[in-house]
């Protein structure tokens, strides 16, 4: 087993699919069927290899596993690849995403359909790779390399304002990123490696800590998004096509989310400690702001954008507590959120396929002509706003255990959130599924087909399952998540800033 | 005599430019074979080079030298100009400039070039700069029934004689205060407490940073690249560029080595200012080659900012800079030659409309080489930019850093909207396909250079440290 570089392996299996896409010659039907047969194929070897790597993983140990090494720039970056129990739930939801991402879009997108499939396989080279890299330059790669897909998914095949927001997409997150390619460029000069097992292991310059922090927090936050640089997200999520948003939503946020605590803990933890209240002020303005903004948004797409900013508030403010509780509850935010709410996108691209608009006006008593749909619908949106029983209440809860235990005031802002969501995720579904039928349209709805049950069911499977038996995620989590906040709490004993 | 032994490539080139003159004269319809030719020429001279890289002589007592670093850049000028004709394609027969002398001018000036980047001498240097120049301005206007064209030509002359003159000027100072010409001798006697000196070096840099239109010294770049016929544009922005910043390194860490700090002053401003100008004006253009001007005096500012602190691991990224930047721009301009429609050349960036839906494969290509040009990784452009930045910040000069890298994202925004005009807008008709062996040659193995060169960044960089090393 370890004599094979399954993490390679794994990276680059998207990106084999890739070639196969680009010699499919032929008709038009025939390149859309065999284009979407290689990339469903592709995506879910990916995923069988993810189910392998699972497999093999040593669950008690904290460190990194099937560690590959190989010289790449000669003295200065090594190819290094390797996972921890963090990564590796990251490399599951974006293994487990993909596939239903690619089902997603065999029937919608008609237009250049091999070219969105190839566009959506390499960002999940890009997004394995982030999560998989054990070198700051290597994560810079992939991290960026994510933007170009993204920029022509959203800007081929979005809605009418794509071009303003495929403009706002890249150079928002392009702005956030060169302050961290400054900051990884002066680690290596005054660590003089890359390697992040390395750097894990030695202490950096306390004065420059807390600039290089604020250098990838630049591009962290402008990523998650927090407050006030969300503003590029609404405007993705909403122009993108369903299964832009669902990339968007489930996995590219979360690799902030993933850097904060990797790099940002793991690297600089005095700054970290020294700008956490910072960090709460901007999630607790996340929260309760984007829950308002959320409440009167007359696009779904667009309230979901901003739940999703309100419920990244809860990973940061989940991570930057430093405890066992905080940390492992935004791990599991993240990939929980990543899961409902790729699901809500994916329910929301179901009646807009049907009814050609997103306004929530448009709607209501959807129930009537679709009550399996609602169903569904009814599921994700209970999940969303952290019912027991949903995978959204564990996160949620854990994030706020270690609020409580932080700080009383953070905690408490935090649950104010907590109640607006439920406004407003009730709210959205009273008024497009419940009530009198708007039109004929919703009339004339049908309900699920086969294609889209089979897209929605393993979310649900998912959305249960974590709900009522965490212990699948958590125990994967919790080794890797102590090592972090056994390291953290070590350093705030010693640390200035507190007390 | 013996030293002429030591600069065969130039003498090799001397004389067939001497042949393919007569042959022009003599031989009717001769171009094709005219052209065949030159290009076999340039490209024959650079396994000359290679062969003997790593020779390191001082030739003429002592004033031309021959080392790794003048061979690296002789190298990249050969292929910027064996790529300037190989791309061309039907350009030239449809506007109707084929004419022999169009590839005797670009020999003489890839020899100006050559004696640009080996004279170890003042007025070796002015020699080179003006063999090249001269050669140039020709170029710029061989499209005499273009009244653009010849405008062009005019403009560049009577700018170019400016700068020049400002350049003698310069060197006759520095001259009358260090008594020599010679490189060595004037960093021996230069004293940075004599003004005389001073006001020399800053002349002289002033006519380079022309040569290579940094700001404030751009103001000629883009009227003439758009007035010159595409393939001279496209020559102008690759070889030119590469010889000057050549001179630049040759003349500033040899002859003055004991001024660093007050070029240092000079080089970050005038950096600063061409990657500031060079993203924001590039902007509101319209016309694809204006455009490529100012992006090319954003390069050269990203170039320059590389030497600004002064390093061998500077010169280093600044040479690999150029060189990749040199791949770009090769597949760049093939792309902007494509575009032609019923024997008319289309420079309106809004032409390309629905570029990827007519012709999937070229946009793709042009689609790589934008990214590249805003370096965006993993492509050659981000790794370029890396290496200077990495310099830059080596050396504590963190607000260069920080401006270049802002300035990066804003010229980000232009690249981006040619790939929104390609890929984002409702298609309009086809362009003529005309693409031979030339064409698909040069847009293929410069987009696979840009799209893989991250599996072996190692390669060029090791060339350019060694390149460098000479200046240590």
């Amino acid at each position: 087993m370890s004599d094979i570089p399954i993490l390679t392996l794994m990276i680059f299996i998207p990106l084999i699919g890739v070639l196969f896409l680009l010699f499919i010659k032929g008709d038009t039907d025939f390149v859309n069927k065999t284009s979407s047969r290689v990339a469903m194929l592709t995506s879910i070897i990916t995923f069988f290899a993810s189910i392998l790597i699972l497999k093999n993983f040593n669950y008690l140990d904290a460190g990194f596993q099937f560690v590959e090494q190989h010289d790449w720039i000669v003295d200065f970056v090594n190819y290094k690849v390797g996972i921890d129990g963090i990564s590796l739930s990251f490399i599951l939801l974006t293994t487990f995403i993909t596939p239903i991402c690619i089902l997603a879009t065999i029937n919608s997108v008609r237009d250049r359909l091999r070219e969105f499939l190839i566009t959506l396989l390499l960002m999940e080279t890009m997004m394995i790779g982030v999560f998989c890299s054990l070198d700051l330059f290597i994560f810079y790669l992939f991290f960026e390399a994510g933007l170009i897909p993204m920029f022509l998914i959203i800007g081929i095949w979005g809605g009418e304002k794509r071009v303003y927001s495929a403009f706002k997409f890249f150079l928002y997150t392009l702005f956030g990123s060169i302050f961290m390619l400054v900051a990884i460029i002066y680690i290596y000069i005054d660590a003089g490696t890359l390697d992040v097992e390395k750097l894990l292991n030695i202490e950096i310059n306390k004065d420059y800590q807390k600039y290089l922090w604020l250098g990838f927090f630049a591009s962290f936050a402008v990523k998650t998004p927090m407050w006030p640089v969300h503003t590029w997200l609404p405007d993705a999520h909403v122009e993108a096509p369903t299964s832009g948003s669902v990339i968007l939503a489930a996995i590219l946020l979360k690799m902030a989310g993933y850097g904060f605590i990797r790099f940002s803990l793991g690297l600089f933890p005095d700054a970290s400690i020294y700008f956490a209240p910072f960090v709460f002020i901007l999630s607790v303005i996340a929260i309760i702001y984007t829950s308002l903004v959320a409440l009167v948004q007359n696009d779904m797409k667009k309230l979901i954008a901003y739940s999703s900013v309100a419920h990244m508030g809860f990973v940061t403010i989940g991570i930057f507590v430093f405890n066992k509780q905080g940390i492992e509850g935004s791990i599991f935010q993240m990939i929980s959120h990543g899961i409902i709410s790729s699901a809500l996108f994916l329910c929301v691209g179901v009646i807009y396929d049907r009814m050609r608009t997103r306004e929530i006006s448009h709607y209501g008593g959807v129930v009537n002509s679709m009550p399996k749909y609602a169903t569904l619908f009814m599921i994700f949106t209970l999940g969303s706003l952290g019912l027991p029983g949903t995978s959204g209440f564990i996160g949620e809860i854990l994030v706020l255990i270690g609020a409580f235990k932080f700080n009383y005031w953070v905690a408490f802002f935090a649950t104010i959130g907590v109640v607006l969501s439920a406004c407003y995720s009730l709210w959205l579904y009273k008024r497009v599924i419940f009530g009198e039928i708007k039109n004929d349209q919703i009339k004339n709805l049908t309900d699920l087909n086969k294609r889209e049950y089979i897209i929605l069911t393993p979310l649900v499977i998912m959305t249960l399952v974590l709900g009522f038996y965490p212990g699948l995620l958590l125990d994967l989590i919790s080794s890797s998540a102590g090592k972090v906040s056994e390291n953290m709490i070590n350093y705030m004993n010693i640390s200035t800033y507190i007390k | 005599m013996n030293d002429f032994q030591n600069i065969y490539p130039e003498l090799f080139l001397i004389l067939i430019l001497l042949l393919f003159l007569i042959v022009g004269v003599f031989l009717k319809n001769s171009f094709i074979i005219i052209k065949k030719a030159t290009i076999f020429a340039l490209l024959f001279c650079i396994p000359i080079i290679y062969l003997n890289f790593d020779n390191q002589l001082l030739v003429f007592n002592n004033n031309y030298s021959i080392n790794m670093f003048s061979n690296f850049i002789k190298i990249i000028i050969l292929i910027s100009s064996a790529f300037s004709l190989i791309f061309v394609g039907q350009y030239f027969k449809r506007i109707k400039i084929d004419k022999f002398e169009y590839m005797i001018l670009i020999l003489s000036s890839t020899i100006g070039m050559f004696i640009m980047v080996s004279a170890n001498n003042l007025i070796g240097l002015y020699l080179g700069i003006e063999l090249q120049s001269l050669s140039l301005y020709v170029l710029s206007s061989i499209d005499r029934s273009s009244l653009k064209s010849s405008e062009s030509g005019v403009k560049y002359f009577v700018l170019g004689a400016l700068s020049s003159g400002l350049f003698l000027y310069g060197c006759s100072l520095v001259y009358g205060f260090t008594g020599s010409t010679n490189y060595l001798i004037i960093s021996e006697n230069f004293s940075t407490n004599s003004l005389g000196s001073i006001f020399g070096l800053v002349f002289i840099l002033v006519g380079l940073a022309f040569k290579v239109s940094a700001v404030p010294f751009h103001m000629w770049t883009p009227d003439v690249y758009e007035g010159s016929p595409t393939s001279v544009t496209a020559f102008f922005s690759l070889a030119p560029k590469v010889a000057g910043i050549g001179a630049f390194i040759q003349i500033l860490f040899i002859a003055f080595k004991p001024a660093f700090e007050e070029w240092m002053t000079i080089l970050i401003f005038i950096s600063i200012a061409s990657m500031i100008l060079g993203s924001v004006a590039a902007i509101g253009q319209i016309n694809i080659k204006r455009l490529m001007a100012y992006s090319g005096i954003s390069h050269i500012g990203y170039a320059l900012a590389g030497l600004a602190p002064g390093t061998i691991v500077g010169i280093s990224a600044t040479l690999t800079y150029m060189s990749i930047y040199v791949v770009m721009n090769i597949a760049a301009f093939t792309c902007i030659l494509f575009l032609s429609r019923d024997r008319v050349y289309y420079e309106d960036i809004r032409d390309l409309r629905g570029l990827s839906k007519n012709h999937p494969l070229i946009a793709a290509c042009f689609c790589v080489v934008l990214f590249s040009l805003a370096g965006i990784p993993p492509l050659a452009g981000f790794f370029a930019k890396f290496y200077i930045f990495k310099a830059v910040i080596e050396s504590e000069m963190y607000l260069l850093a920080i401006v270049g890298l802002i300035s990066s994202v804003i010229s980000a925004f232009y690249y981006l909207r040619i790939i929104k005009i390609m890929y984002f807008d409702k298609k309009i008709d086809k362009f003529d396909d005309m693409s031979g062996l030339g064409v698909k040659l040069s847009l293929f193995t410069s987009t696979l250079i840009i799209l893989f060169y991250f599996i072996s960044p190692s390669f060029l960089v090791n060339l350019s440290d060694m390149a460098s090393k000479v200046f240590s």
